[in-house]
């Protein structure tokens, strides 16, 4: 049940692009067209989900007895960068209609904000759950938060194809527009406020 | 003279947020006061500054294959840095700021003048083109955070210059950021078209 709650809070209430505002360079860079939109959401969870699981296992089996927590951000940033590089080239090797689906998408990845956002934000749970559920509530926490960013890069990509066909005014082409109807879908969004504690 | 062009280049004609739309994260979402976006600036030039200086004095020893991972590690250490210094002695910013002060590390802005400018050029013009583009950063996001808290909260600076009858919460919430950033954006186009 709890991790029901933390699942739609992590989705809707807490949406990482539109209330926490991780990941908006490919969240406005990647969203013209529904199909790499879609492409974008799955390689972030894929690689999301992966670098918190490496990173939280540094963590605590690594920075915590060491007692050297304050160097986390440069450990992640590398660990992260080695990461993606890694899968990148396991994909190549191992299959590569995968790599051809998600491949342009993982230089972009290290990058992203959200994903070192997600991986210092664990960290700072880590004194709040009890020490043996640690690492499922991460994993648990990462999914869902990842799934939160697929389906707002979803939604968005499908709302500036529509936005394609309107005459916009000429100051307002491009960015502007597409960060207004990023406000109006994140007003959307805050109708979950509350929905879970 | 052309120390000056440098300088000045990040603030107006190579705005990041305006012009080059870089750093968009933090520049969402710290931007609920002035004060947050003006700390959130200043941090910003700092680790700028340094790590510019500290490439561009490196730029001949780091090999061209590992150069990526060598500047994300200069620009992590500077971060780290300003992370503990702000939890030290402005305790109250750092609290505001939270997860973005080590996202710094990610920010376009920073490593995109490490590869463009201080990568090519000598110490002292990389040093002025990083405060150039921290003090355009930090233009960018008072001026957003004003915006926002005068039409949020009716203040500025935290002082009360409107009435709390015409707040609208929502400029302080998570839409009016991007909404504002929007139709600043297009002012200032607009702007710049027409001059």
């Amino acid at each position: 049940m709890e991790y029901i709650l933390m699942i739609i809070a992590c989705v809707f209430v807490n949406n990482i692009v539109l209330s926490q505002f991780l990941g908006i360079c490919p969240f406005l860079g990647v969203s013209n067209k529904l199909s790499t939109a879609l492409g974008m959401g799955v390689a972030v969870i894929f690689v999301m989900t992966l670098a918190t699981l490496v990173t939280s296992l540094v963590y605590i089996y690594v920075l915590v007895p060491a007692g050297i927590q304050f160097l986390q951000t440069i450990a992640f940033i590398l660990i992260i960068a080695a990461l993606v590089q890694m899968v990148e080239i396991i994909l190549k090797k191992t299959s590569p209609s995968l790599y051809q689906a998600l491949g342009i998408f993982l230089p972009l990845i290290t990058t992203n904000c959200a994903v070192l956002g997600v991986a210092i934000g664990v960290t700072q749970r880590f004194d709040l759950v009890p020490a043996g559920s640690y690492m499922l509530h991460s994993v648990v926490y990462t999914v869902s938060t990842a799934l939160g960013f697929a389906i707002a890069i979803c939604i968005f990509a499908g709302l500036r194809e529509q936005l394609e066909l309107n005459r916009v005014p000429k100051a307002m082409r491009g960015v502007p527009i597409a960060l207004i109807t990023a406000g109006i879908l994140a007003m959307a969004f805050m109708g979950f406020a509350n929905l879970v504690k | 003279m052309k120390k000056l062009r440098i300088l000045f280049n990040g603030i107006l004609k190579e705005n990041p947020i305006f012009v080059l739309v870089l750093g968009m994260c933090p520049t969402l979402g710290v931007t609920t006061s002035a004060f947050n976006g003006f700390g959130m600036g200043v941090a910003t030039m700092f680790v700028l500054m340094l790590s510019n200086a500290l490439i561009s004095l490196l730029k001949n020893f780091i090999p061209d294959m590992v150069r990526i991972p060598a500047f994300i590690v200069v620009i992590a250490t500077f971060v780290s840095i300003v992370d503990l210094l702000i939890q030290g002695f402005v305790p109250a910013l750092g609290e505001s700021l939270g997860l973005f002060i080590p996202l710094i590390v990610v920010n376009c802005i920073v490593l995109g003048r490490a590869e463009a400018f201080a990568s090519k050029n000598g110490v002292l013009d990389s040093m002025l083109d990083g405060i150039g583009m921290g003090l355009g950063f930090t233009l960018s996001l008072t001026l957003i955070g004003s915006v926002r808290e005068i039409l949020g909260s009716g203040s500025i600076f935290g002082f009360q210059i409107l009435p709390e009858s015409t707040n609208i919460l929502v400029f302080v919430l998570a839409p009016g950021a991007f909404i504002v950033l929007g139709f600043l954006m297009a002012l200032i186009r607009h702007l710049q078209k027409t001059e």
